[in-house]
This record gives C-alpha cells, structure tokens and sequence, in this order.
C-alpha cells in the first residue's frame, strides 16, 4: 500500500471514530493530532507519521471535504510556521511534547519577541538580557513589531545572555509565558491606522531553564533556523491562479469596465503574468520542499511577493480614479488576523509597504540570496569579532 | 477568476532529463564554441553541420516523431531540455525549427512521408510564416531556420510542401539563428493537407512555449557567467561581486531567472500532457521568458564592463540571440493580449 492509500485510510478512521458533526471542535483537533494527520511530516506521536512533506495537501482536501474542523491556521500562523519547526528541529523531548499540540491545535496562540527598536535588520544586536538566578532566567528588555502579541499565550524569545561574547555568539533562544505578570503589552499602530503589531515591554520576567531552545549561546543559530521557515511561511506554498492581489486588481478590471485605459491594460497584463509566473515558482518551490527541508530559495521568492502586491495595490489605487482617492476607515483596531488583500485598494496600498520590511527587508534577503545562493563575498562585518558590550551605539 | 489547473503537474526534472541534458551540453561543447560561433558572424560555418550529425546520432531530430514512424515519441518536456541547453550554448541549429515547430505540425496532420526523413535527421523543414508570427497568418517572405530542404507552406487552410525553392541569406541581428529571403518561383509544391490551420496553430503553440526553455538556457548561462565573472574581477582593491550595487542585481537576476524556469516547465508541461492550460501557459512563458532572456543578457554585457563589448567575449553572441528570440513566434506584447482573451481581461 503506498503512503498515499495508507492516508487516506487513516483519515477515514479517523472521521469514523470522531465524526465532526457529533464532535466538539477541540476533541476532534486532538484526535487528529493523535492520529498522527496534523502534519505528516512531524514525527510520530508529535502529530506527524514522519512522511513526505508534500502528502499534506491530500489530508487537508480529504477533511474539508468531510466537514471537519480545522485549526484555523491564519490565527496561529506563527506558532505553525515558526514556533513549531523550531521546537522540533531544536527543542527537547519534554519541550515538543509539552508545547507542540497545544499550539497546533491553537489551545495556546504564539507570538514572535525578535525585532527591537535597536535591533532590527542587525537582529543580531539585540539588547533584551537575560540573567541566570538559579535554574531561571531573569528578562529584561524591549521588543517592537510583534503581532499576535494581545492574542498570545507563549512567545519565541531571542535575549543576549553573554554581553562579553561578540553579538551572535552571545545570544540564547527561550519560550515565553505571554501570561508572566512581567510581560506588558502595548498596540502599534500603523501606516494604515490599525494597530496590528504591539510593543512588549518585559520586565524581569521569569523563565525557567527547561524553556531555553538549544544551548546557551546558540540562539543565533536556533533563530536562523525559525527566519528561514518564515520566509518560506510568506513566500512559497500552493496557491489557486488569481490568487492574492493579483485577484482583486483582476475582479475590479472585470466588474468595472469605465475605467479600462491602454495603458492600465498593458500594466495589468504584465503584473498578471508576473504574478502567475510567481505562483508557478512558488508551486515549483513547494514541490521541492516536498522531499527536503527549507533553504534559502524562500528569500528570493520573497522579494517577489513583496514587489508584485506593491505594484499591483498601486496599480488599483490608480485605476479606480475618484473612487482610489477614498479610503475605508482609520479607526484604531487591533485586529487578530491580518489579511494583506483584505478591505479597500488604499489600505492594500498601504499595508502592501510593508511587505518589503517585515521578515527581512528586501535589501537584506538580497544580501542572503546573493551570499548564501551565489556565493558572492559577504557584506563588510566590522563588527562581527568585538564583544557585544563594546560596539557603538 | 479564471479557471486554476486542478491537477498539479511535475515542475522538477526527472532521471531521464537529466541524463539527454548531460548528452546534449557535451555536444554542444565539442561543437559550438565561441571562435566557431564568431565566424558565423563573418560568413564562415563551421557549427551547423558537425553538431546536427552530433544531434542526430544522439536520436534528437526524432524525439517528438512518433516511434511508428522511427522516431523517439518523446514528449515536449525532453525537447524543452534540448532547447534550453542550445540556449546555453547559443548555438546555431534546426532543432526549434524543424524538430519542433515543422514536425508538430506534421504529426497533428497524420503526415507519414516526410516525417521520417526528418526525425532521422537526414532532412529538416522550416514552416514559412513571418519570424514574429504568433498564429496561422499570411505567408511572408523571410523565414527562420534556413536552410531547410523543406519549405512547408500555408496558403489559407490549406499547407503544402515545397522543395527546391531559391533561398538568398540576409544578414541577421542574430547570426545563430539565420534568416533568409524565399522565392518560390517554379519551386515544386505538394498538398501536404488542406485543412491545416489548427495544426499550424499547434506548431506555432508548442514552438512559442519551448522558444521559452531556450531563452531559460540562455538566462541561465549570462547569469552564472557573470556571477564567476564578478567573483574573479577585482578593482578598488577587492573582488568586485562584494560590491553591494552588484549583488543585489544580481539577487534580483537570479529570482527572475528561478522564475522564468519555471514558467517554461509549466509550459512544457501542459503541451506534453496536451492539458487544456496550454495556450494560457505558452502566452505566460513566452511573454516572461523571452523579457528575462533580454535583461540577463544585457545585465551581463553590463556587469563585463569592457569586456562585455567586445567581440572576443561570448556575452554578445547571448545578447543577440535573446534580442532576437524576443522577437521570434510573438513579440512579449503580442502573447499579453492573446492572454488578454483567455484568462478574460478585455482592454
């Protein structure tokens, strides 16, 4: 039997055994982890059957199909893309048992503490400290950009706790309580008057040991690891053609006929084949993924990503003429999940900048696609070899 | 929205691509080298004959003639492959023309007698349409591919074949590939078939999307070119590819390039599964491809400096043939408005 008919067998017994109709949203999310059809590529008993990556897409249709619920991805999209691939390529045994289900199935939502007001493509410069006092660690520092982060029960955390060390080698990787009475949490609002991202101020907060991923030390590396599958979280995976932003500068061209010039048509025609060109890519990118792990192939599609939603969100501001000069609504929200392509042309417009910052600015991921890609001489690092405590700032 | 393909087709190479690729660039290195290229430009061809015996005795001119026929009944994935190495090489040679574009028409039509000659190799076709054609159009003047000992003509539904007309070379932009003014006075003309246009129309198809893994090759090769280039070239004290404004061009080449690949594989694939994507697929390909080809090979004339200019570096020979590529089976604009109508967003 190939892994395939396996599957689909496994999935049948499970919507027999738990049919979700009569069962409740969690219970089945449990069940299904359980099963071992979370994620095929988990190994067992984390949810996962240690299969193929890619056998993962014909679970997800069978169970749609079938009406079951599912996980809601898009609200614990960090914990799935990058919380949970690095707790099982780095975490201990108690580490991935403790915190894997939960978080798949969104018990507990995740955040990401990375980014500071002063460390932000130089993420290896961070200045948050922790402090071991016995067999806990004392935090305490500012972090910036986080979303999720008023919705979120536990944090991936990046703090120096070797100043003496130079910047990369003095950093350790933790998980954080978001529940610490030491963790504050303020809205950041943005370019387009939402709030979606927070500042978090931690002020000795308590970790105990057992929550530090990987040696001390070593965060550098553990970091590396969660960057590189969140670039590939935002740029690859398996889309439907017209998916994203090219869709909605396609439905406004269609249902709005008045307002069709040469030159948009040429423009959108080239943005449209772009656009199918970089989903093709990212199919391409997903299926060799399929049989390996992430590389930095992601970062390359990034850029993509990030120029097309830019060009194409410009584009519909400009073709709805009056209509572009219009904007949804200001109001501060804060809302839990993010939707580049959601509301009107204007807020795409706008969010769309930041397509090009978050995850890695654009200028940076050509720095990693030309280095680690084409092998050409890194940037001048004068900083790389002095102790964190005695560079400027 | 437009339909989305609901089956996934393979976008990776398998074994025996691999396996005809690794043939085929051994060829074309023994074959079509610099200097031999060069001397094209200055009416010497010294590439042309000995590498279409090469491709010959690799089964080449066969693969997409059925095997009843002698020929490989392989599918446009493995002409793909060829074409992106000739690409790579930018070497001059019938393949596109008379392997694929002639002999898809052909096949479409159930033709038995010529198809022989030309999948072993011991004849090539040409389709007589404007070198910019992208569908079933007027007969013009100039063709592409020449010499072929076979002229197959289309005179409204209808397609004949037409031996011993008077061919008289032009100088072209792009010498690998030769043009040439046809006069078809008293040449001998045979009815191949009279309703010919949709397999015409597939010619042209089949030849606009695998035009594009060719352009991939010659994207492929001013890339790595210039990238060993810019690692070896020092100036100012140090190698110049550490240069910042030159890694990010060429980080944003490499994406293109990624991207143009598998563009290509996808219309390469479509056409070998005859899925019903096709024609959305050759208009993405062809109209992306043949831009990215142009831009890597002028970013590689660029990033030579000096060097790129002259006569001596093959970056020119890439230049000239991706230029003209751009051209050649529909121009990038002509394939976005024949997308205009499929994937319907009318002007």
């Amino acid at each position: 039997m190939t892994d395939a008919d396996d599957l689909r067998e496994r999935v049948d017994t499970l919507l027999a055994e738990h049919p979700p109709e009569t069962t409740e949203r969690l219970d089945f999310l449990r069940a299904r982890f359980d099963a071992g059809l979370a994620w095929v590529h988990f190994p067992e008993g984390l949810g996962g059957l240690g299969l193929a990556r890619g056998l993962q897409t014909a679970v997800e249709k069978q169970l749609f199909a079938a009406g079951a619920p599912n996980n809601n991805p898009w609200r614990i999209g960090i914990g799935l893309g990058m919380a949970a691939p690095t707790i099982l390529m780095f975490g201990t045994e108690e580490q991935k048992q403790r915190y894997l289900r939960p978080l798949w199935c969104g018990e507990e939502v995740w955040c990401q503490l990375f980014s500071e007001p002063g460390a932000g493509s130089d993420l290896a410069g961070l200045a948050t400290r922790a402090v071991l006092d016995n067999d806990t660690w004392i935090v305490n520092g500012q972090k910036v950009w986080t979303s999720s982060a008023h919705i979120a029960d536990r944090a991936i955390l990046v703090a120096r706790t070797d100043p003496d060390q130079p910047k990369h080698a003095g950093l350790s990787y933790f998980l954080v309580d978001m529940h610490d009475p030491g963790v504050e949490v303020r809205p950041l609002r943005q370019i387009t008057g939402e709030a979606e991202f927070n500042e978090v101020f931690l002020t000795d907060v308590r970790i105990p040991d057992s929550d530090r991923v990987g040696d001390v030390g070593a965060g550098w590396q553990v970091a590396n690891g969660t960057l590189m599958n969140e670039r590939v979280a935002i740029g690859g995976g398996a889309f439907p053609r017209e998916f994203g932003m090219i869709g909605k500068v396609a439905e406004t061209w269609r249902t709005r006929p008045e307002l069709r010039t040469p030159g948009t048509h040429e423009r959108l025609l080239e943005l449209w084949v772009e656009s199918e060109v970089a989903r093709l890519t990212g199919t391409r990118l997903r299926q060799k993924l399929a049989a390996g792990t992430p590389g930095p192939e992601g970062s390359a599609m990034k850029l993509t990503f990030a120029r097309l939603n830019q060009e194409l969100s410009a584009l519909e501001v400009e073709l709805l003429g009056d209509d572009g000069l219009r904007y949804g609504d200001w109001a501060m929200t804060r809302p839990e999940i993010v939707d580049f392509t959601g509301k009107d042309a204007g807020y795409r417009y706008l969010r769309s900048k930041g397509n090009s910052i978050e995850g890695g600015t654009s200028e940076i991921l050509r720095n990693v696609v030309s280095e680690r890609i084409l092998g050409l001489p890194s940037e001048h690092r004068v900083d790389k070899d002095i102790p964190w405590k005695d560079l400027p700032r | 929205m437009t339909d989305t393909p609901h089956i996934e087709l393979g976008l990776l190479p398998d074994d025996v691509e691999q396996d005809l690729r690794a043939s085929v660039r051994k060829a074309l290195a023994r074959h079509a080298t610099p200097e031999r290229l060069n001397a094209l430009y200055d009416g010497t061809d010294e590439v042309s004959g000995p590498l279409w015996s090469a491709f010959t005795e690799l089964g080449l001119a066969g693969l997409l003639v059925p095997e009843a026929l002698g020929g490989a009944g392989a599918s446009a994935r493995e002409a793909a492959a060829v074409l992106e190495e000739i690409g790579r090489a930018a070497a001059p040679s019938p393949y596109l023309t008379s392997s694929v574009v002639a002999t898809t028409a052909l096949v479409a039509l159930g033709d038995t007698t010529i198809l022989p000659l030309l999948g072993s190799g011991e004849q090539t076709a040409a389709l007589l349409v404007r070198p910019t054609a992208l569908r079933h159009g007027p007969a013009a003047l100039t063709t592409v591919g020449l010499p072929a000992d076979v002229l197959l003509l289309p005179e409204g539904d209808a397609l004949y074949a037409v031996r011993g007309a008077t061919t008289t070379p032009v100088a072209s932009l792009d010498m690998t590939r030769p043009l040439a003014e046809v006069h078809l006075d008293g040449a001998e003309r045979t009815l191949v078939s009279d309703d010919a246009a949709a397999a015409i129309d597939r010619a042209l198809l089949t030849g606009a999307g695998l035009l594009a893994a060719e352009q991939v090759g010659l994207a492929r090769w001013s890339l790595e070119t210039t990238i060993a280039y810019l690692k070896e070239r020092r100036q100012f004290g140090r190698v110049v590819g550490g240069f910042q404004a030159l890694k990010h061009r060429l980080a944003d080449l490499y994406a293109a390039v990624e991207q143009a690949d598998a563009a290509a594989r996808y219309a390469a694939a479509t056409l070998a599964a005859d899925d019903p994507d096709a024609p959305v697929a050759v208009a993405v390909a062809a109209s992306f491809c043949s831009e990215v080809a142009v831009h890597a090979a002028e970013e590689a004339v660029q990033l030579h400096g000096g060097l790129g200019m002259t006569w001596e570096h093959p970056a020119h020979l890439h230049l000239k043939r991706a230029k003209a590529d751009q051209l050649l089976l529909g121009t990038p604009e002509s394939h976005r408005q024949a997308l205009a109508g499929l994937v319907d967003l009318p002007a």
